[in-house]
């Protein structure tokens, strides 16, 4: 008993040639069948190349057309002649031109004659598998499809559109239900001359032909009328990508598809002579090992994923999403303060320590990006010109949290600095923002400056910063924000310093045991009080007494002790 | 205004053909080898002028990925180059006489000989010190990407321009002929480049680089672009509208994702920084043959004769198409 080849080739016919030669030096015949749109002198060549070779026949030829008929005629009738011409064939396994065999011929042949009533075919319902191209699925065997999706692409969408709003269904044959899989199956002599023998043949041919892609269901649908045993799985890997084309393997899947101990791949970049040299030439050990993909399933499926929703936070060449299409407008959680380094004097090196990330000062300050340690360039080759920076605000922002992917970025913000950022931050699901409103006016507070000046800043950092803070409380917003008034914070800031903390979620979480040193704010009553008092309503900062208040100390608390 | 913005788009097209057509006066051949194409030959478009000592690199460059046929375009050379590129077997060499500027930057020129000879071929349009690289390029040849793009339907590629920098003074260490001068210029700015989309040619606009931040600080806005297409599946009614950077139809510009996804996307290692440079700057600004009114070039000059040093500490050192990729400056896509 033996296992038949049915090739399809309708181009690389030198490779095609090698591939036959050695599926019929492993001892299997082979029946070819080749494309009716192949010019005739390449034809008679090829015809000619294999006349050497024992066992090897040419069936009918049928125009085939991805996606139509002529490929299952041509499986048909290649099928039907394998059948006709060589009793001794138990298998018949249907491949491509462009199918390598990985493993010998002999291995396949044991793995066979071992399983000798089994069909392998991938079958599955409409219903049950994602696969589909194009959102038809069940409605590839119920439509009519006389246009070819390839090249009048505009006249199938718009018959197909026809159909549905008419309600023009076909009915599908009694007795089948739609099945669908890989087109590369194998089948036994039993199934296959089952289905070619079948009295109701041309019932199905006339309705399969009207089909889309019926090399993807015909023999997939019809199989589950006669066959004994299905095993729903093709022999052959193939893998394909997110258009429903298949992936080509190249030289450099050399080890890949060895480790596969896959039979036999699909589709084989012709060029790839390293491939060819390889599986077809050396002598493998017989293995009698189950075919294991999952590696090259790993690979093809990172690619369809990277095509089709890219890498988070990464704006390059070849991928600027619309807005609210970046699948996360920047790659890792940071966080952002504001007003803390105007409260506390060393808030920057004491949130370096307390959390181990990298603290930078400013970024979108006027004057200059402050990089952590006030640096010239930073990560990427970031640069701290503050006018390139504001040439594109967002990108900034994405660079750099993309170059320092790994690691957790903090850094300081207020309505000091330019605000181009300002609705990008509120809108990032990455951003942690915490706010305390009012804290600006510290600052002003603490300079030594003419109060008219001072005054006008005031406002005009007041109006900013209240811009600012609607953003933050917009519908819109998805970022992790809290905010405190200058008032609220200071009444207990060991408690909002760790509730910041615990959600940045740092690694050596610990109680926060060293407070950063808080500005001096004895007077800041009364100068929130002068500038009211000349007309400018500082409001952001909350309720302050006007008169001192000392607000950075807890009440000393005696030793508590125990009294036995 | 769809239909209307389209035939506009399509007029100004006939025209830079019709421009093409008569700034192909100015071309005369020094040799012609188009005999030897054969259909499915992938080609290499390119102007030069004066750039003898990188003409072998050039050539040997593109021979091992693949690249089956050169066309030359020789603008005025006298050192000699023009008759080297004449020699090599797989060269065809046009001498143009004409202004470099006056041809928008030798695009006219090109235009004309692609347009004439490259219909129906994958054609690559790379200056000769830019470098194309592409996903596996160091495994598969440039045709296995070509068939790729055949078989997925995709007409055009997308390479952004990677500017190459030395450590060091950029007159530091001698480029010699037939070196790789990516041994002397091997450093690059990984993570500074802006983004913004032309939303008439809907090509996208990239700036950044050590260009931006070394010359262009002060003016962002001009500094110069770094988008490039060269890589298409020509057709004689195509046309480069300026430099790679933009092209027509404006459906080939579209080598982006706007969906999320990744295109597969190359890279352009741009080996302008090597010690020939200061001397192609002042001369490039004597004959103020370039871009608007060779203001990058003045920058350069400016920037220049302080001998500044490009490379910075956070600068990455080039190693592989591998690592491009994982920094985010290119992408495999879809192809695996």
């Amino acid at each position: 008993m033996n296992v038949g080849v049915v090739i399809l080739v309708h181009n690389a016919f030198d490779r095609a040639e090698q591939v036959v030669r050695h599926w019929s030096a492993g001892g299997c015949p082979v029946v070819i069948h080749v494309d009716k749109n192949v010019k005739r002198a390449a034809h008679d060549d090829f015809v000619k190349s294999l006349a050497d070779v024992p066992n090897v026949l040419f069936s009918k030829r049928h125009r085939c057309e991805w996606g139509t008929w002529g490929l299952v005629a041509a499986s048909q009738s290649a099928s039907a002649m394998m059948l006709a011409k060589f009793p001794d064939v138990r298998h018949v396994f249907l491949a491509s031109g462009s199918c390598l065999p990985l493993r010998p011929i002999k291995d396949l042949q044991v793995y066979l004659a071992k399983r000798p009533r089994t069909d392998f075919i991938e079958s599955a319902t409409t219903a049950d598998v994602p696969w589909t191209q194009g959102g038809l699925d069940f409605e590839r065997f119920t439509l009519r499809f006389p246009f070819s999706w390839r090249k009048h692409r505009f006249l199938f969408d718009r018959y197909v559109e026809f159909q549905r709003r008419f309600k023009m269904f076909r009915r599908v044959p009694e007795g089948i239900v739609p099945h669908m899989g890989s087109q590369w199956w194998c089948l036994t002599r039993q199934t296959l001359s089952a289905i070619l023998e079948d009295p109701d043949r041309k019932v199905y041919d006339t309705y399969f032909r009207r089909v889309w892609i019926p090399d993807e269901s015909y023999f997939q649908t019809l199989v589950r009328l006669y066959s004994q045993s299905i095993e729903s799985r093709s022999l052959t890997l193939s893998k394909f990508d997110y258009q429903g084309k298949p992936h080509i393997f190249y030289d450099d899947h050399l080890q890949l598809l060895r480790r596969s101990d896959c039979f036999v791949a699909r589709k084989i970049w012709p060029d790839a002579n390293r491939l060819y040299d390889n599986f077809l030439n050396e002598e493998y050990p017989l293995k009698g090992a189950e075919p294991n993909p999952g590696k090259i399933d790993r690979i093809f499926s990172k690619a369809v994923e990277r095509r089709t929703r890219g890498r988070a936070g990464l704006f390059m060449q070849s991928r600027l999403p619309r807005p609210g299409h970046e699948n996360g407008f920047t790659s890792s959680p940071y966080s952002v303060f504001e007003g803390f380094s105007e409260l506390f004097e060393d808030f920057e090196p004491w949130l370096a320590r307390m959390t181990g990330t990298r603290v930078h000062g400013h970024l979108y300050a006027k004057d200059g990006v402050e990089f952590e340690g006030r640096q010239t360039t930073f990560s990427g080759a970031l640069c701290d010109n503050p006018k390139l920076r504001d040439h594109h605000a967002q990108l900034f922002l994405v660079n750099l949290i993309w170059n320092t992917r790994g690691e957790r970025q903090c850094f300081q913000f207020g309505p000091n600095d330019s605000q181009h950022v300002s609705w990008d931050l509120a809108k990032d699901p990455n951003a942690q923002i915490s706010v305390i409103s009012g804290a600006w006016a510290i600052p002003l507070f603490q300079s030594n400056r003419n109060f008219s000046d001072i005054r006008a800043d005031a406002a005009e950092l007041q109006r900013l910063e209240s811009e600012h803070l609607n953003a933050l409380r917009s519908p819109f917003v998805k970022a992790r924000i809290r905010i405190w008034t200058l008032a609220e914070f200071i009444e207990t800031p060991m408690e909002a310093l760790q509730t910041v903390l615990d959600e940045m979620g740092a690694k050596n979480l610990r109680r926060v045991t060293e407070a950063p040193k808080m500005a001096d704010l004895t007077g800041f009553g009364q100068f929130l009080q002068n500038l009211k008092n000349q007309g400018m309503h500082p409001y952001l900062m909350g309720d302050f007494p006007a008169d001192n208040v000392s607000v950075n100390e807890r009440p000393t608390r005696r030793k508590p002790y125990l009294v036995r | 205004m769809g239909a209307l913005t389209s035939y506009r788009l399509r007029l100004q097209r006939k025209r830079w053909h019709l421009r093409a057509r008569r700034k192909s006066r100015e071309l005369s051949v020094v040799k012609d080898r188009t005999s030897q194409i054969k259909p499915n030959d992938v080609f290499v478009f390119s102007t030069f002028r004066n750039e003898d000592i990188r003409l072998p690199y050039f050539f040997k460059y593109y021979r091992d990925l693949g690249v089956d046929h050169f066309f030359m375009v020789d603008n005025d050379s006298d050192d000699g180059g023009g008759d080297y590129a004449a020699s090599q077997p797989d060269v065809s060499v046009w001498k143009a006489s004409g202004s470099y500027r006056k041809s928008r930057f030798g695009v006219d020129w090109l235009n004309h000989l692609q347009r004439k000879y490259a219909d129906g071929h994958w054609t690559l349009v790379v200056d000769p010190d830019e470098f194309f690289i592409y996903p596996f390029c160091d495994t598969r040849p440039i045709r296995a990407l070509t068939d790729w793009l055949d078989a997925s339907d995709i007409r055009s590629f997308g390479a952004m321009l990677l500017d190459m920098y030395p450590k060091g003074r950029l007159d530091a260490v001698p480029y010699n002929r037939g070196q790789n001068p990516m041994e002397i210029a091997s450093w690059f700015d990984s993570g500074n480049y802006t983004i913004s989309k032309n939303n008439l040619f809907y090509n996208l606009w990239i700036q950044g680089g050590p260009r931006a931040r070394m010359f262009f600080k002060e003016e962002p806005w001009r500094a110069p672009a770094l988008n490039k297409t060269p890589l298409v599946k020509w057709r004689k009614d195509y046309a480069y509208v300026s430099s790679t950077h933009m092209i027509l139809p404006r459906g080939l510009n579209l080598v982006y994702d706007e969906w999320g996804g990744e295109k597969a996307s190359g890279i352009l290692l741009h080996a302008k920084f090597l010690d020939t440079f200061g001397v192609k700057a002042q001369e490039e600004l004597s004959r103020g043959q370039h871009y608007a009114a060779s203001h990058e070039y003045k920058a350069y000059a400016e920037g220049i004769a302080q001998h500044p040093d490009l490379w910075c500490k956070w600068s990455e050192k080039y190693i592989n198409w591998r690592q491009l990729e994982i920094l985010g400056l290119m992408s495999k896509g879809n192809w695996a």
